[in-house]
């Protein structure tokens, strides 16, 4: 996996591409997270449109960032979410839990 | 189905990266059996899920401990059998997580869609160790989830 950010207006917009599976990418994700909030960031944006493949250790690790944001007391919304992620996250009832967006600006301003 | 009595037989290492070799035939073997590629994915994903499961809580990522996985088709029906060298795991200590105080764990959910994206799963435990999973679908039904109807 590969994670690339900018940031606009005070949100830090991270566009993650490839896979975040067991073992490849779930650990990444956590680092990235991690890293993004102990560099000050409270407000993150997870462009999720270059994900390939996510697998239950992906989707435990999005949620794992949420709370590391959310205990922080920042916030962590989703932005272009595949169509197979936006299933996964239905049937598991976690969309009730993350605020998606499909265009950047919105989200941005949302914060 | 052209492809009755198709059986396919794959043994892998316990190395996560093997995961996605299991994953590639079973989604190969629902398209050639006439499944759209969404229906395929999903299986391929209960499918990444189980052998997951094998690696880590069956064979304790042990990379000498194998993973045998087999796939045969009996008319529409697909079969697939995940079995690992490990100790034997009680998947039903696994919470269910729709229930909101398991809604934020981290862990928990490969079961869940398996049981999701197949018709039936069942684990079974050998007295002289492993763990044997059997996931069934009837590939003329379709996956049942909302992105294959689209």
């Amino acid at each position: 996996m590969k994670a690339t950010s900018h940031n606009v207006n005070g949100v830090e917009v991270i566009k993650l591409d490839g896979k975040i599976t067991i073992g490849s990418g779930d650990q990444q994700l956590r680092d990235v997270i991690g890293n993004a909030v102990n560099q000050g960031n409270s407000k993150i944006l997870l462009d999720m449109s270059g994900v390939t493949t996510i697998d239950s250790s992906g989707i435990g690790e999005l949620v794992g960032s949420y709370t590391t944001v959310t205990n922080r007391g920042g916030k962590l919304k989703l932005l272009h979410l595949p169509a197979k992620l936006n299933e996964l996250l239905h049937v598991t009832q976690l969309i009730t839990v993350f605020e998606v967006y499909d265009n950047e600006q919105q989200a941005v301003g949302s914060f | 189905m052209e492809r009755d009595g198709e059986r396919i037989e794959i043994t892998i290492s316990s190395r996560f990266e093997n995961i996605e070799l299991v994953q590639v035939i079973a989604e190969h073997l629902c398209e050639n059996a006439g499944l759209d590629e969404d229906g395929s994915h999903w299986i391929g994903m209960a499918v990444r899920e189980a052998v997951a499961n094998a690696i880590k809580h069956g064979n304790k990522l042990d990379v000498s401990k194998k993973v045998y996985a087999t796939f045969t088709l009996r008319g529409s029906e697909l079969e697939i059998t995940i079995l690992d060298q490990g100790e034997g795991f009680d998947p039903t200590a696994v919470g269910d997580p729709l229930n909101p105080q398991n809604l934020m764990k981290t862990s928990g959910r490969g079961i869940f869609y398996m049981r999701t994206f197949m018709d039936a799963v069942q684990y079974s435990f050998s007295p002289s160790g492993g763990t044997s999973l059997v996931m069934t679908k009837d590939l003329a039904k379709g996956s049942g989830l909302a992105s294959s109807k689209v």
